[in-house]
Formats: structure tokens, C-alpha cells, sequence
């Protein structure tokens, strides 16, 4: 059991800067998110796309403002638990225990949710009996490529991930790639690798094809593919990859008592605090009047929520306002002060 | 004000009227019309706001910019009428527009 000041649940921006606040004014943290990588949405979502909101920074990425909010924790030492999602919180004499998929578990008089809309999963295919097959003989993404091997592999997708996995398995197993319309967006070099792999026969390509059904009782058979204008295939295949990107899913926060309004967690403006002691909510996922969804907002409610925590894991100290500009403690722990 | 009217995917219709500027993701979103999630907020990053535009509409409307037509390969269960609302501003010539919501948006 890991002990902490304050637990961070969520590695985006407004977390990363919680992060930053809750550890200049002396107290512990530790993040958790599902990622695989530090940065939220902004990594996630628009890794490339320029954001032009963000003061002092006229002009930043999403994978830039990440870099500087990591470089901007540098003089604090702060451990991620990555590829890791939180699913239980439960209170125990006043304090919050928490606990992860991994297995991981913490305990922590705070908890800051800075969850963005939830965590990232992958999106699923239509079809209802998909579940059936699911981590079976239908996946959303690959772990042991070796099971593929002299089998018909169906794909789907238009994206980097499905040309690069129809490329790589066509070594040795039989591919169909389908995608649901002629164009492709992933990159033009794998298009053109793609479509000559189409040529020589070793990928059959499907376009304007999308997952109508799937087949089979105890394995799965085959699946029938139908076309824009109605026209349904059918084909033979041991397997079927997914890749359509990852989807927000509120998830297991959804069970934590919390006073949820849709997918956001209503919070006071003091605090930032929800209607549990001692779990606070900042950033896209939190509501109160006025919110705005931009990340200037999150970084003040991360910094208010850092303050809030103060009380619980340090009750028998006062929490004193200081400077990073004058305050010899503050730039100690920036290492900037011997 | 222009007329917008939401399909919801069990025929439930919500006729709205949205303020001229307003996007069509916005209008359903602020009159909390169901089954338009819109997770990113409107930055065509998450295609939670995916509708099918009714196809007498559909050609009306102007047409998709760079990365919409990406976004919608992600939707659920995309067809040729397919648009993400959060790209389509609302203007008096769309005056009773109607969109149809899909079962789910993921």
C-alpha cells in the first residue's frame, strides 16, 4: 500500500500541473492514468494540433505544452503509474483507498480526479456479438503477434495502426484490409507500401465495406462485410483487428459516490472539492457555474484543489501563501536555493 | 433563431430553436437533446458528436474541411450522410434542418 499526500488521477495538463502545485508547497503525489504516455488529450487527441489559448504561449501543440509541463516538474520527483486505471475508492477512518487494475493500491486522505471526459479506451465495433469474440478472436489491439501466423486476419481501419499491422502480418498470415471508405489517412508512404502489397496479392483490400456481422459458435467463422450500397460479403477468417482510435469512457469513477452531473463531477469554486470530503475534481471533468473547458481554468482549479489538500494530509501545520519570486522555501524545493 | 430538428435513434423528435452562429453539436447540447456526447468540446477530435444529416439536406450543406472525413472513420457506424455537428454552424438557410442521431456514439 502505497501512502501519499494526494493522488492525481489523470496525466493531462490540469494534472500535471496539479502535480506541479501540490509538490512546491510541500506535499507528496502520485499520478495514475490509463495511458500509456504522459499528456492526456492533448498527447492523445491533437498531439499536433496548435493551441492558441494557452497564456504567455502564443502558439504551442499538444505534445509541446506536454514537454514543458513534464520539463516544468523536473525539480520534483513524482511517480507515474502508467497503463493503469483506478477502479475502486473506498474510505477507511477518513482517509481514501484507492486501488488500480494492476492492482496497485494507495492510500491517501486526497484524491484530485483531473480525469479529462474519463479514460481512454479503445473504440468497438458495431455488431452486438463482437463481445462474444472479444480478446478471442476480435481485438482492438495486439499483444503476441505470433498467434496470427498462417492465419486469415481480417483488419479494419484507415489509420496508421491498420496499415501498419496489414503490412507487418502479411508476411505470414493471409490479410483482408477493410476500411469504410477509398481514401486512407494514414501515411502516404504505408498507403503506398499498402497498395502494393494489394498488387502482388498479398493484402485484399475492401473499401467502402464496413463489419456487418460475425459468425461462428465456439471460434468465429466468418464475418460479412457490407458495402455502401448495401452489397454484403462474406469472408472466411481465424481473426479480426479493430483500429479506430480510443474513445473518453467515464468509467469506474462513475461508482465512487460522486454527485455527477452526465459525465462531470460538480464541484465548489473554493476547493474544488465534491461532495466527498477529501476528493476534489479540476479540469474538463469537473462543473460549476461558469465552467469553461480550457486548460487555463484547469491549471487554477488544480492550483486552489493542491491548496484544499493541504489540510488533510498536514492538519496539524498551517498553510502559509508564498512567492516562487521571494520564498526562500519555495525555491528550495525548485532547487533553486541551496 | 433557426429550426433544428433532432432525430433522436428511437424517432423521438426535439425541434430546436438554435441561435445563428451556434453549432448544430452546440444547439442539441444546450438544450440537452440526448444522444450527442461531444466529448472534446467542438475541436473535431473525438467524432462523439457524429449525426446522419437527412439526405435532402445533406448536399446543402457546406462540405466537409480537411480531418472531418478522418474523424468519422472513427464514428460509429458512419454512412454516406454522415457529418460531425460540431463542424456544421448554424445560418438562417438551414432553417429546419434535420439530423438524425445514431443508436450510440460509442
Amino acid at each position: 500500500m502505497i501512502k501519499t499526500d494526494a493522488l492525481i488521477i489523470g496525466a493531462g495538463p490540469t494534472g500535471l500541473f496539479t502535480a506541479h502545485q501540490l509538490k512546491l508547497i510541500g506535499l507528496d503525489c502520485e499520478i495514475v492514468d490509463n495511458l500509456d504516455k504522459i499528456g492526456g488529450q492533448c498527447i492523445e487527441l491533437y498531439p499536433d494540433k496548435p493551441i492558441y489559448d494557452i497564456p504567455a504561449i502564443p502558439e504551442c501543440t499538444g505534445e509541446e505544452l506536454t514537454n514543458g509541463l513534464i520539463d516544468q516538474l523536473k525539480p520534483f520527483d513524482i511517480k507515474f503509474h502508467l497503463n493503469e486505471r483506478v477502479e475502486e475508492v473506498k474510505n477507511n477512518n477518513g482517509k481514501w483507498e484507492v486501488k488500480t487494475n494492476k492492482g496497485t493500491s494507495f492510500n491517501t486522505p486526497n484524491i484530485i480526479i483531473a480525469g479529462g471526459v474519463g479514460s481512454f479506451e479503445p473504440r468497438k465495433f458495431a455488431p452486438k456479438d463482437c463481445e462474444k469474440f472479444e480478446d478471442k478472436s476480435i481485438f482492438y489491439s495486439i499483444k503476441d503477434k505470433k498467434i496470427f501466423k498462417n492465419k486469415t486476419v481480417s483488419v479494419f481501419g484507415g489509420g496508421d495502426s491498420a496499415l501498419d499491422w496489414a503490412i507487418e502480418l502479411s508476411e505470414n498470415s493471409k490479410i483482408n484490409l477493410i476500411h469504410r471508405r477509398d481514401e486512407f489517412r494514414g501515411a502516404q508512404s504505408t498507403v503506398d507500401k499498402m497498395n502494393a502489397l494489394v498488387k502482388e496479392g498479398k493484402i485484399n483490400l475492401y473499401t467502402k465495406y464496413q463489419l456487418k456481422g460475425v459468425k461462428g459458435s465456439e471460434n468465429l467463422e466468418s464475418i460479412d462485410i457490407e458495402h455502401d450500397n448495401k452489397e454484403v460479403k462474406n469472408l472466411k477468417t481465424d481473426f479480426v483487428l479493430g483500429f479506430f482510435g480510443l474513445i473518453m469512457q467515464l468509467g469506474p469513477i462513475a461508482n465512487w459516490g460522486l454527485n455527477l452531473d452526465k459525465k462531470t463531477i460538480n464541484v465548489d469554486t473554493e476547493k474544488f472539492e465534491t461532495n466527498q470530503k477529501g476528493i476534489y475534481a479540476v479540469g474538463d471533468i469537473c462543473k460549476y457555474p461558469g465552467k469553461l473547458k480550457l486548460i487555463l481554468s484547469g491549471f487554477h482549479e488544480g492550483a486552489l484543489a493542491a491548496r484544499a489538500c493541504f489540510k488533510l494530509a498536514k492538519p496539524n501545520e498551517k498553510y502559509r501563501f508564498e512567492f516562487t519570486t521571494t520564498s526562500t522555501n519555495l525555491l528550495k524545493r525548485l532547487g533553486k536555493k541551496e | 433563431m433557426t429550426k433544428i430538428v433532432y432525430i433522436e435513434h428511437d424517432g423521438k423528435s426535439h425541434s430546436i430553436d438554435v441561435q445563428n452562429g451556434l453549432t448544430v453539436m452546440e444547439g442539441a447540447i444546450q438544450n440537452n437533446v440526448p444522444g450527442i456526447d461531444a466529448d472534446c468540446g467542438g475541436s473535431m477530435a473525438c467524432a462523439t458528436c457524429h449525426v446522419y444529416v437527412k439526405e435532402e439536406w445533406f448536399n446543402k450543406l457546406p462540405k466537409k474541411e480537411d480531418g472531418e472525413e478522418d474523424m468519422l472513420d472513427m464514428a460509429f457506424e458512419p454512412n454516406k450522410f454522415s457529418r460531425l455537428s460540431c463542424q456544421l454552424t448554424v445560418i438562417d438557410e438551414l432553417e429546419g434542418l434535420t439530423v438524425q442521431l445514431p443508436s450510440k456514439q460509442a
